[in-house]
């Protein structure tokens, strides 16, 4: 979980991996998300994140949040076996 | 405050795969310190940096290493009775060898190098690479070929895909005998004997530059990700990035190898997070500005150092510093071109001798 917690992520979007090199850009609400995994927010606090900042419901929350860690996993920024708890 | 120094580069081919001169001088202007002069040392009179005279102050030509120790030794003293020099940086791999059996008469002469020793030089060669294996440094299994019957016997050693690399320059990725045939003889017929397979390692590429006091001791390195390549396979692109395991196989190269100078590790990082070390180059990559631009001014460092002076190592910079190639067209008139043609110097600063 280090490197997801080593992450540059600025205001815009724009995410910056040091250990890699590579650079991603990240919507509203994977940076939202984002945010939160690097707070260790587990499911339901991700959940309630989610639902605060903006107007969607529960199925779309769920697919969001595990669309996005598919995605980590793929860049290698969290383990393979990474589930949010 | 320190004296100005004057510090002779080399390559200043600035071309499409450019030698690495006009970065490290770069890299020296850019020291809010530095207030010396800079003497370009060029092998041809179309270099692009003898033209760049707001970094070069003066340009002198010198003769190609196959010329002989005599003909550099001959020219380098009339260069320091010219312009009087503090320090040569020679940033070729051709040329190193030379400048490394002439630095005891320019130490004669005054004049500082941060150069490491011929086994220094040899122990890194593309040859000897596995040697540093037992040392604690991780190479790719590898063989050294001086005939083509022997790639029939790779795959005894070793498991295709392989590298087929010149012994200077040059690498072309096998995947099958047919290929490592015909790359064997392209290699043999681009850059001579011998050529050296080496065992393919999968991962992402990365670069460091770093330099060694000499004595075991790190005085900084610097990590890149290359992220535009061309098709010569040179970074036209790149950013810094920060990896402990990178950070400790340069400490441990330099520990080991009590390197003295400027190197750069040319290392595949494998997605479980192994560490392969492909090359070492044994001078300043063409990159080497952007440490400079990220706060580790390493040429800066090697000026310093190869003037006698205490450098503190350097462990921080600006990760996430990047850098990006341009190519530009100079203008200069026909003068400067006649000049360094017909004389050989273009002595622009002043206080040279007549």
């Amino acid at each position: 979980m280090q490197r997801l917690k080593d992450l540059a992520i600025s205001d815009t979007g724009f995410v910056f991996d040091p250990f890699s090199g590579a650079t991603f850009t990240a919507n509203p609400t994977a940076l939202c998300i984002l945010d939160g995994l690097k707070r260790d927010l587990d499911r339901d606090a991700l959940r309630a994140q989610l639902c605060e900042r903006f107007e969607v419901s529960g199925d779309d929350l769920a697919r969001d949040i595990d669309e996005l860690v598919q995605a980590l996993r793929l860049f290698g920024l969290v383990p393979a076996d990474f589930e949010v708890a | 405050m320190r004296a100005p120094l004057t510090v002779a580069v080399t390559g200043l081919n600035a071309t499409d795969n450019p030698g690495p001169g006009m970065a490290v001088i770069r890299s020296l202007r850019a020291d809010p310190g530095f207030r010396g002069r800079i003497v370009g040392l060029a092998y041809d009179a179309l270099e692009p940096g003898v033209y760049a005279r707001e970094l070069v102050d003066d340009v002198f030509l010198i003769p190609y290493p196959s010329q002989g120790l005599h003909a550099l030794r001959e020219r380098m003293e009339y260069v320091h009775a010219r312009v009087p020099l503090d320090v040569v940086i020679p940033t070729l791999d051709a040329e190193l060898p030379a400048f490394v059996d002439l630095a005891p008469t320019l130490r004669e002469l005054g004049v500082g190098t941060l150069l490491p020793t011929r086994e220094q030089l040899d122990l890194r060669s593309k040859a000897r690479l596995n040697a540093l294996s037992p040392k604690g440094i991780p190479v790719p299994a590898s063989r050294v070929l001086t005939d083509v019957t022997q790639v029939y016997t790779l795959h005894e050693t070793l498991a295709y895909p392989v590298v087929v690399k010149g012994p200077f320059y040059g690498a072309k990725v096998c995947f099958t005998l047919d290929d490592a045939v015909a790359g064997f003889h392209k290699m043999a017929a681009e850059w001579g004997l011998p050529v050296i397979v080496q065992q393919f390692v999968a991962g992402e590429e990365l670069c460091v530059v770093a330099v060694g006091d000499g004595e075991g001791g790190l005085v900084g390195a610097v990590s890149m990700r290359k992220t535009v390549i061309t098709d010569k396979g040179k970074g036209w692109a790149g950013v810094a990035i920060r990896d402990a395991g990178l950070d400790a196989l340069a400490d441990t190269f330099m520990r080991v190898t009590k390197w003295r100078g400027p190197c750069e590790l040319e290392v595949i990082r494998e997605a479980r997070g192994g560490y392969h070390v492909l090359e070492v180059n044994p001078r300043f990559p063409a990159w080497c500005y952007l440490a400079a631009g990220a706060g580790m001014n390493l040429p800066h460092a090697v000026a310093e150092l190869a003037a006698g002076r205490a450098v503190a190592p350097m462990r921080e910079y600006r990760v996430g510093t990047m850098f990006v190639r341009i190519s530009l067209d100079q203008i200069t008139d026909l003068e400067g071109f006649s000049r360094i043609s017909t004389a050989g110097e273009i002595v622009r600063g002043e206080g040279a001798a007549p």
